[in-house]
């Protein structure tokens, strides 16, 4: 039995300016499985994770046409509260983004916007840099900038920041990729566990990566979306020769 | 060949350099050589006496304060809200392209015009009359464009990951800009707002129609009142007053005295650009 679809695309192109970006996108994914984008640099996979919380709105010349949802709920409907929206649906970037706060605030911040009372802040920023791996290694040293922690630190704070508002959906946009192997070994662990109580998306250029860590993987290729499926047929038994020499390493 | 190239271009570059701080030296050397006699704590703190051949300056030094807190005030809002908008709000088309092509030809505008000007607009029609907040609202004018400049390359440089950062927490942008992006640009945007101060204090034509007094009897107590200012004072006893060779000394004492402010205010620029340097 396959899990209901928390995320979806509907015959979605995208375009920044005369470019088209994306082709006639048509994918779900499912609720509390991990799905990975692949595919060569420049093929989108990017562009369509940041289409679904919205991160193209700032871009005046980005246009989207087609249908994108979260529960069956337009993404793009004019009365769907953005800032609600992205609530929802958290985000990780390549490059580790703490704010110029101390480890605490930059926890306390995300529950500070959304008005969360002052009393949990302490609870629950300890639950989420527990969550994420981090709490042992930063406790006694909550007032620290979170400038100064590693980038693998840093990396996983981000993920603090974006769990301790309790999402449904987090996308991650190639957390691993500025990091080295400990550090991705840590994330992908916790990915791992976050399994279980969020819907994740995350793109990734590292095959190995997208094989430990997905239950499904698309494959896409100049702004379209060529194969997806579960992570086992893909990478065992694509059906398409694209997918079959991208996975074997021939191009890309 | 090339090494005789290389030689002259060293020699041309580093030349230049040295020509420049030599000049600023001399005038320095010049300045505090001759007027570092007449300035004393007494100085600085008395009033002018037997028609400004006596005594000291403090009118002029508590005047150009006054008018420099009120073009603060008037301009720095003004300005970091400008930079703020075009850096961050404005789209790219034909509307923003017109505001940034007229502030920087409002940067090109002689200072003397910034005066007839302001004696148009606040002196006349906002019958503001002579008066210390006439000035202060056209040195204000003078300064705007610089803060707008200086406050928008220090938008620039921070990144956009820093913005997207606290917009997918879902911040809106108002909260992304209060909360970020200028408390990270701050270091930069005090940099520029000081040096522009610092100069607007050193201005003289646009106050010379607009409130700047030749004397005053006491101390400008009143945003409504004329004042007098350290260049115009120093402007006015080395080419207007009777008895020029005999107030010499005071105008090399008054010379010092403002370029010790403006320098003091430049410092405060370097530290706080140091202290943010050391952070990052």
């Amino acid at each position: 039995m396959e899990n209901h679809a928390k995320l979806a695309a509907h015959d979605m192109n995208l375009f920044f300016g005369e470019k088209q970006i994306l082709k006639n996108i048509n994918i779900d994914f499912p609720e509390k499985e991990v799905t990975s984008l692949i595919g060569p640099s420049g093929c989108g996979k990017s562009t369509l994770l940041r289409s679904f919380n919205r991160m193209h709105d700032l871009t005046p010349e980005a246009k989207i046409q087609g249908k994108l949802t979260i529960d069956d709920q337009d993404i793009y409907h004019p009365s769907q509260p953005l800032t609600q929206l992205r609530k929802r649906i958290g985000m990780v970037f390549q490059k580790p983004n703490p704010l110029p706060k101390s480890i605490f605030d930059n926890l306390a911040y995300a529950l500070k916007i959304h008005k969360y009372p002052k009393s949990e802040m302490e609870d629950l920023v300890e639950n989420a840099l527990k969550e994420s791996y981090l709490w042992d290694e930063v406790k006694d040293d909550l007032k620290k900038p979170a400038t100064k922690l590693s980038g693998g630190q840093q990396q996983r704070l981000c993920i603090a920041r974006t769990v301790i508002l309790r999402p449904e959906v987090i996308l991650m946009d190639e957390p691993c990729s500025a990091l080295d192997p400990i550090s991705t070994h840590k994330i992908e662990d916790l990915i791992l566990k976050l399994r279980s109580d969020y819907t994740i998306v995350i793109v990734t250029h590292n095959m190995q990566q997208a094989q430990r860590i997905s239950d499904k993987v698309a494959f896409m290729y100049l702004g379209e979306l060529i194969e997806y499926d579960t992570t086992d047929v893909i990478f065992n038994n694509a059906k398409k020769e694209l997918t079959r020499n991208y996975i074997s390493g021939h191009f890309g | 060949m090339k090494k005789i190239r290389h030689i002259l271009n060293w020699t041309a570059t580093v030349g230049s350099a040295v020509v420049v701080c030599l000049f600023l030296g001399i005038i320095l050397i010049d300045i505090f050589s001759q007027g570092w006699s007449s300035v004393t704590w007494h100085f600085v703190v008395d009033f002018p006496r037997n028609g400004m051949t006596e005594g000291g300056i403090i009118p002029a030094v508590i005047g150009t304060v006054l008018l420099t807190l009120i073009t603060t005030v008037f301009a720095v809002p003004f300005g970091i809200a400008c930079a703020v908008y075009l850096n961050e709000y404005a789209p790219s088309n034909w509307v923003t392209g017109l505001i940034r092509a007229s502030i920087r030809n409002l940067a090109g505008i002689p200072s003397i015009i910034y005066g007839l000007f302001g004696l148009a607009l606040f002196v006349q029609t906002l019958n503001l009359g002579t008066s210390v907040l006439s000035a202060g609202l056209t040195l204000g004018l003078l300064s705007l464009p610089y803060i707008i400049t200086t406050t928008e390359e220090a938008l620039k440089t921070i990144p956009n990951s820093m913005r997207e950062a606290t917009l997918a927490l879902g911040c809106t942008q108002f909260e992304t800009i209060r909360d970020v992006v200028v408390p990270k640009a701050l270091p930069g945007i005090l940099t520029g707002v000081i040096l522009t101060l610092s100069r607007a204090a050193g201005e003289t034509a646009p106050i010379l129609f607009t409130g700047a007094a030749f004397y005053i009897n006491g101390l400008t107590m009143s945003v409504n009142q004329e004042f007098m200012a350290l260049p115009y004072h120093l402007y006015m006893l080395s080419t207007q007053h009777t008895s020029i060779e005999q107030v010499r000394p005071l105008a090399y004492g008054t010379a010092v005295v403002l370029i010790s402010l403006v320098f003091i205010l430049n410092l405060v620029a370097f530290y706080v650009r140091y202290k943010n340097r050391e952070k990052a």
